[in-house]
């Protein structure tokens, strides 16, 4: 087998200066350098430019954002100030923060047990609870929403705010219960056995052996959580609509174009502002972030 | 050996530990019931009933199924708009993202930067992103247009032309391309480097590689990225509205009733309707139909994710 296709194979020309099949290597290899750079030159392109323009434009004056000009004449950096100065602008970042600090709070905590338990206990119905679990991760919000509003609103009387948001947090949310499980998955059973052996209880075991191995599980499902409730801009809409105090960054921003529907440059700048903070933590916690999405769909 | 343990206290153990799985479960027994249970049946409820949310709901039968599946006028709009979405945003999403996932594999120098530089729109908050697309691509003044008109080509409205705010918003999604990349990326670095060797001395060139060494390792990948695919796209909502919201320039204060879908309902999706019709009309029970439509396809797609081959349900279960 390996003797025939050797000798299918071209014999090296020996003519001309690229005769030296060396060289030739060589000269393949520099080539094949120079397309796969150039395809990525022209890919990066597409993904920072927008960026580019985008920064661009927030720091022009009102009067050049209404042109087309793509270069700022000069450099007003106190258009940042005056975003930061717009009514309510504040309260958004408070809010933004308060959902997607408490709603990753929340999530983490109810996810770790849960999350435990399906991965690690042997029960009845552990199929059914992880196709459960499952069919809830992917269910469009749109399906259970107006009911829950009603509750909410009519019975609870809590639109208007967040909570109705961030409460059911407190509740397990899928997406995570799923990540962590298959993330617990990977921790052999000897170190439960070994700590049970040591008379740690259930519960030990869990706080003192599996959350610590668990840290770069609970990481990516606390950032996936946390960027999740910062862009979301359907729940704040069901529930926060009604009432500008309870606004997100993400709902906002929206309405800020209404309002300053001439001002490119102004909402350019917002939209930075809206896009840093979730740039910021990526570079902070990178590892964490891309061991989470490569959980989703390849181990397991 | 110890004494085999009496039949009471082994009920006893057993009763304690079916205890301890449902107290550790809990969190998600209760959530799954009062967030998950009971608004699914109350929509089923509610499908049923007249209801305007002032007036206490009024039975009324098959009426609003009869209404919402022959008579609403942007059912057909809206079902239309989310399955282009599906059929075409899917399919191009996952090329471009296997595309720029070998390629990044490819990149000898300065990998870092390009694979930060790929990555980094995905997590570009959704409204931020549409907010900055709308920008670039306004036929008035947008850069992107500019530099078309410089270089001669002539520029489309992008969305607001009915016919291209649909590829505008496939062209958001691409940018945010990131998820996939690092899927394919991770998958295509799975294959084993002596299978390439192998092929190469068989005489493989690069397609007969991709073909027969590539493909066969990734297609559970693949698979993964069509289906969850399939199941965010029929979820799309918050960029086709703010782009078409935006698009349109009407100012929107609170209370606002706005025709969704801008430009002529070219980017109107199922969810968006849904929207539309429990908040803005009121019809609670057509919502709810509509909401029920959306569950049973969505319902669908994650059964056909559970098989085995999409990868999700791991075998030992």
């Amino acid at each position: 087998m390996t003797t025939t296709t050797l000798t299918t194979r071209p014999a090296p020309a020996r003519t001309g200066t690229t005769g030296d099949p060396a060289a030739r290597a060589r000269r393949t290899r520099l080539l094949h350098w120079i397309a796969v750079h150039t395809v990525a030159i022209a890919a990066a392109l597409f993904f920072v430019l927008p960026f580019v323009f985008v920064f661009l434009t927030s720091v022009m004056s009102d009067d050049q954002a209404l042109s087309g000009e793509l270069w700022p004449h000069e450099w007003n950096w106190s258009n940042y100030v005056t975003v930061f100065r717009t009514p309510g602008f504040l309260d958004w970042w408070k809010n933004s923060l308060l959902y997607a600090g408490l709603g990753t709070l929340f999530t983490v905590c109810s996810a770790i047990p849960v999350a435990y338990a399906l991965a690690k206990f042997r029960f009845r119905g552990r199929r059914t609870a992880m196709i459960l679990v499952i069919s809830t991760m992917m269910l469009p919000p749109q399906v259970i929403v107006i009911p829950m509003y009603l509750v909410w609103a009519q019975q609870l009387h809590l639109s208007g705010s967040l909570w109705p948001l961030i409460i059911p947090m407190a509740f397990g949310d899928a997406y995570s219960i799923f990540l962590l499980r298959q993330f617990l998955l990977t921790i052999p059973q000897e170190y439960i056995e070994s700590a049970k052996v040591d008379g740690c209880g259930e519960l030990r075991t869990l706080l003192k052996i599996i959350v610590p191995m668990a840290k770069p599980g609970i990481a990516a499902i606390a950032l996936f959580q946390f960027f999740y409730c910062w862009n979301d801009y359907f729940g704040p809409q069901i529930y926060a609509a009604q009432n500008p105090a309870s606004w997100t960054l993400s709902y906002g921003l929206e309405s800020f174009k209404s309002a300053h529907s001439v001002n490119w440059n102004l909402t350019m700048a917002a939209t930075l502002l809206v896009m840093a903070p979730v740039i910021i933590v990526f570079f902070f916690a990178q590892k964490a972030f891309v061991e989470g999405v490569t959980l989703t769909g390849v181990k397991g | 050996m110890a004494p085999l343990t009496p039949a009471p206290a082994l009920r006893r153990k057993r009763t304690r530990k079916r205890l301890r799985t449902l107290g550790f479960l809990s969190p998600w027994l209760i959530g799954f019931s009062v967030f998950f249970g009971y608004p699914l049946i109350a929509t089923v409820y509610f499908s049923f009933m007249h209801y305007n949310q002032i007036e206490p709901p009024d039975f009324v039968g098959l009426r609003n199924w009869k209404y919402v599946l022959t008579q609403m006028p942007l059912f057909g709009p809206a079902l239309w708009n989310t399955l282009w979405l599906v059929v075409v945003m899917v399919a191009l999403r996952v090329v471009f993202g296997l595309g720029i996932g070998m390629l990044v594999t490819k990149i000898k120098s300065g990998a870092g930067f390009f694979r930060t530089a790929f990555y980094l729109p995905y997590l570009a908050p959704p409204v931020a992103a549409t907010v900055a697309f709308v920008f670039l691509l306004n036929p008035g003044t947008g850069p992107v247009n500019e530099i078309l008109g410089a270089i001669g080509i002539p520029a489309p409205s992008w969305f607001n032309d009915a016919d291209w705010a649909k590829p505008s918003l496939v062209m958001l999604s691409l940018w945010g391309i990131g998820d996939l990349m690092v899927i394919f990326m991770a998958a295509l670095l799975d294959v084993p480097k002596e299978q390439y060797e192998a092929a190469e001395l068989d005489g493989a060139g690069a397609w007969g590689k991709f073909r027969y060494v590539t493909w066969p390792s990734i297609t559970p990948i693949v698979l993964f990225a069509v289906v969850t695919g399939v199941v965010q796209t029929m979820q799309y909502y918050t960029q086709a509205l703010v782009a078409g919201k935006l698009a349109s320039g009407v100012s929107i204060s609170p209370g606002t009733v706005i025709q969704p879908g801008y430009p002529d309902h070219s980017t109107l999706t199922v969810p968006q309707l849904v929207y539309t019709l429990g908040f803005q009309n009121f019809n609670t029970g057509a919502a709810c139909v509509l909401s029920l439509v959306l569950f049973v396809i969505a319902m669908a797609v994650t059964t056909l994710l559970m098989r085995k081959r999409a990868g999700l349900l791991p075998a030992e279960d």
